[in-house]
């Protein structure tokens, strides 16, 4: 018996063993800060099966590290770099980046939860801040308080396929202005036979939400009050944006009979080679040339239609720091976006490197800097050493100076979904009822906003 | 000396023994020592469920009542969680389409593979090949059979909407109108599953007595007549044991709107397991996804209570 029992015991020992260690978290070892030295884990480092962009990403923390030789990068790779699915639980499990990646759409959320630590008083030592613009560094401010730095951004325009403008007879230079016009070529473009869609639009998995915004954005009109308290969407802005929806999905028969479309859908139907055009930002075109078979060549972008002298939905991501890292870290993390992140050739900006490895150069994409001594840097490099057309991208940029970027509104997914039912509703339904659609989701909308967080 | 001997030589013990007695006491930790080596086999099965099924169990009840940023320790909000879901529009129209969903998926799928096994196991000829055919949608990856009816329902170019052209009916809308959309993810689902519950039935199917047909057929029975006074009989308990897992599994539909119509059009595909996923990682609300995952989880408590019984009533 007692051999048994000490059998048990072995057996409960191990079990126990087995798990605690694949239960141990790497605190220890990212928490090297001895002598002066520190380690800082930095999300979003391409993964493996990106080369060119792995090795570029090596090759930089490389020569960071020899500029700051107590400073140790860490990357861990993700493809998507965020996934919502398993954010929390890394928060959750300790295993939470130093320096961890977010879209711009969760910053306001992860900031009222107390999320990410408060680096106001270290941002100061990162000289390019004061340059940044002042509409990207909002997105990470609350207050006076500062949560991250940015590393991309860009705002709605109108995403198109030059070659089928061009097949449909219209002139891929002279891209719509208005919805009018967007109409009058998306008609054009499904005319070319079965399976050619004008002009493609979400209404599903929340995506149906955000592009209401863009679009209700670029007529001039708002989600919500300034103060964040009420919806103010059911407005005439907001029932233009739907029934110009319901007139091309259904009189001009110019947007495909197939709806409920989710953010893959559309870069799909875009790399596929049948769609027109779609509301998107130029990153688009990187997405449907890096992962839809599409081609840099074929696409343009112009402003969102509507947008002159008035705003389009801004987005982007950047980085955070984890809540529960020390000053060092911080500091340390600071220098290592400020090399990384916010440099003029260097990094993300080392666009020499990019087109000697075959990557594209010459996106509009990113503006951190607008017409600052930076900014124009970086516009100049980027012309320099431009891989892709640039001058697809051409009605886009020009418009830029008109545009006012404007941040996602507060409780943005959860508007979304709401808003996802007048999406679906006006592309499913003859007959839906557009007042009746923007009336229920503004009573619905009014309840999460009054929700304390 | 080995376990089954042991259980020679010792008597079993008498449960009529009083609570009190030490002799209860004694048989009771004999009982112990005597499993003690199956307890240290079970040990690593049990460490598994503890840390991947009772723990997050456990985590979500807490959750449920806490509000949890996951770096502070969690504050507790007692219900304010239950009424923050209970107030979203979407929640009447998830338990309504969970409980449709599930209801639907009687009415097709509960009686589909019923059937498709007593045709099976009247067969006489390829009746392997068939079985392996019926199995095969089992083996694709749910997310993968899942997309392949993405593209039979679409209404341009789908195989659904060709197959209805070709005998000149008009095309259906399929996932994008609200009278249809449940109805097509049911279809997903029967299909996917469809392989699980035939070989179920089928291996009940042939645990009936031979005899019984026969004496069946010699009174002129034909198969209708079979089917009704011998195989539903004799297969009755294990037809509401999947009725009951059946209804346990659909009312916890998630990939099917997930993957196919993110909740649309119109709210008509959100169900509770979409929208508990909407809360927790859209939203950044754990504590009102905890919510509706207890709310689920009493429901399918009930569900699962009367399945046990079921199974017990099925085991005498």
């Amino acid at each position: 018996m007692t051999t048994r029992r000490r059998g048990l015991s072995l057996l409960l020992v191990m079990g126990l063993g087995l798990v605690t260690a694949s239960c141990g978290s790497d605190d220890q070892k990212s928490a090297g800060e001895t002598d002066g030295k520190v380690t800082i884990t930095v999300g979003c480092m391409p993964p493996k099966s990106n080369p060119k962009e792995r090795e570029a990403w090596e090759a930089d923390v490389a020569a960071f590290q020899q500029a700051h030789p107590n400073i140790t990068v860490e990357g861990k790779d993700a493809f998507p770099c965020i996934n919502p699915d398993t954010f929390q639980a890394k928060l959750a499990g300790g295993t939470q980046e130093d320096v961890f990646y977010v879209y711009y759409t969760d910053v306001r959320k992860i900031i009222e939860k107390k999320q990410a630590a408060d680096i106001s008083q270290y941002v100061g030592s990162v000289g390019k801040v004061k340059d940044l613009r002042q509409d990207v560094m909002s997105v990470f401010k609350d207050g006076e308080k500062t949560y991250g730095l940015p590393r991309n951004n860009y705002n709605m325009g109108l995403v198109y396929n030059r070659k089928l403008f061009t097949q449909a007879g219209l002139d891929p230079a002279n891209p719509p202005k208005t919805w009018d016009e967007v109409r009058a070529a998306a008609k054009k473009i499904a005319a070319l036979g079965p399976g050619y869609v004008g002009f493609g639009e979400y209404s599903a998995g929340n995506t149906g939400g955000w592009h209401f915004a863009a679009e209700l954005y670029a007529r001039g009109g708002s989600m919500t009050s300034e103060d964040g308290k009420t919806a103010a969407f059911n407005s005439p802005e907001g029932k233009a944006v739907l029934e110009t929806l319901q007139k091309m999905r259904w009189e001009d028969n110019s947007m495909g009979s197939k709806q409920l479309l989710q953010w893959e859908d559309l870069m799909r139907m875009m790399g596929g080679g049948k769609l027109g055009m779609m509301i998107g930002a130029p990153d688009v075109v990187q997405s449907v040339n890096n992962d839809f078979k599409g081609k840099f060549e074929d696409y343009g972008v112009a402003a969102v239609p509507e947008s002159e002298g008035k705003s389009s939905l801004s987005g982007g991501d950047g980085y955070m720091f984890n809540p529960k890292a020390s000053a060092e870290k911080i500091k340390a993390g600071l220098l290592w976006l400020e090399f990384h992140e916010l440099t003029p050739g260097q990094g993300q900006f080392n666009y020499q490197r990019a087109k000697t490895q075959g990557r594209p150069v010459g996106l509009p994409i990113p503006d951190l800097y607008g017409n600052s001594a930076p900014g124009n840097e970086i516009n100049t490099l980027r012309k320099q050493h431009a891989t892709v057309p640039v001058d697809n991208f051409t009605p886009y940029v020009e418009a830029q100076g008109n545009i006012t970027n404007k941040l996602e509104p507060p409780k943005a997914q959860e508007l979304y979904a709401v808003l996802d039912v007048a999406m679906s509703a006006v592309l499913t339904r003859k007959d839906a009822d557009i007042g009746k659609l923007l009336s229920d989701a503004e009573s619905k909308a009014n309840k999460i906003l009054a929700k304390n967080t | 000396m080995t376990v089954t001997e042991e259980r020679v030589r010792r008597p079993p013990t008498r449960g009529t023994t009083d609570r009190r007695s030490p002799r209860k006491r004694g048989a009771l930790q004999r009982a112990v020592g005597r499993n003690l080596t199956a307890y240290g086999f079970l040990c690593g099965a049990l460490i598994c469920f503890a840390l991947f099924s009772w723990y997050p169990m456990f985590r979500e009840i807490v959750l449920s009542f806490q509000q949890n940023n996951f770096v502070d320790p969690g504050r507790w909000v007692g219900f304010d969680n239950f009424r923050t879901v209970i107030a979203d529009p979407a929640f009447a129209a998830a338990w309504l389409n969970t409980a449709a969903f599930s209801g639907l998926a009687l009415v097709i799928g509960y009686a589909v593979p019923f059937v498709l096994a007593v045709v099976l196991n009247e067969l006489k000829h390829a009746k392997a090949y068939l079985r392996f055919v019926v199995y095969l949608p089992v083996m694709l990856p749910p997310a993968v059979a899942v997309l392949l009816f993405k593209w039979f329902y679409d209404p341009g170019a789908g195989l659904f909407n060709q197959a209805l052209d070709a005998v000149h009916l008009p095309p259906l809308s399929w996932l994008d109108s609200t009278s249809t959309a449940l109805v097509s993810l049911v279809i997903v689902s029967t299909w996917m599953n469809l392989g699980t519950g035939t070989l179920i039935y089928l291996a009940a199917l042939q645990s009936i007595p031979g005899e019984l047909y026969e004496s069946a057929e010699l009174d002129g029975a034909g198969l209708f007549k079979r089917v009704r006074h011998v195989t539903i009989p004799q297969t009755k308990l294990i037809l509401l044991v999947m009725l009951l897992l059946q209804i346990v599994a659909t009312m916890q539909v998630f990939i099917e709107p997930y993957l196919l119509t993110g909740g649309g059009p119109e709210n008509a595909t959100v169900t509770v397991a979409y929208l508990m996923y909407q809360y927790a990682f859209n939203f950044g609300d754990f504590g009102g996804g905890s919510a509706l995952g207890l709310m689920l989880m009493i429901v399918l408590m009930v569900f699962s209570a009367i399945y046990l019984r079921v199974s017990r009533e099925a085991e005498r």
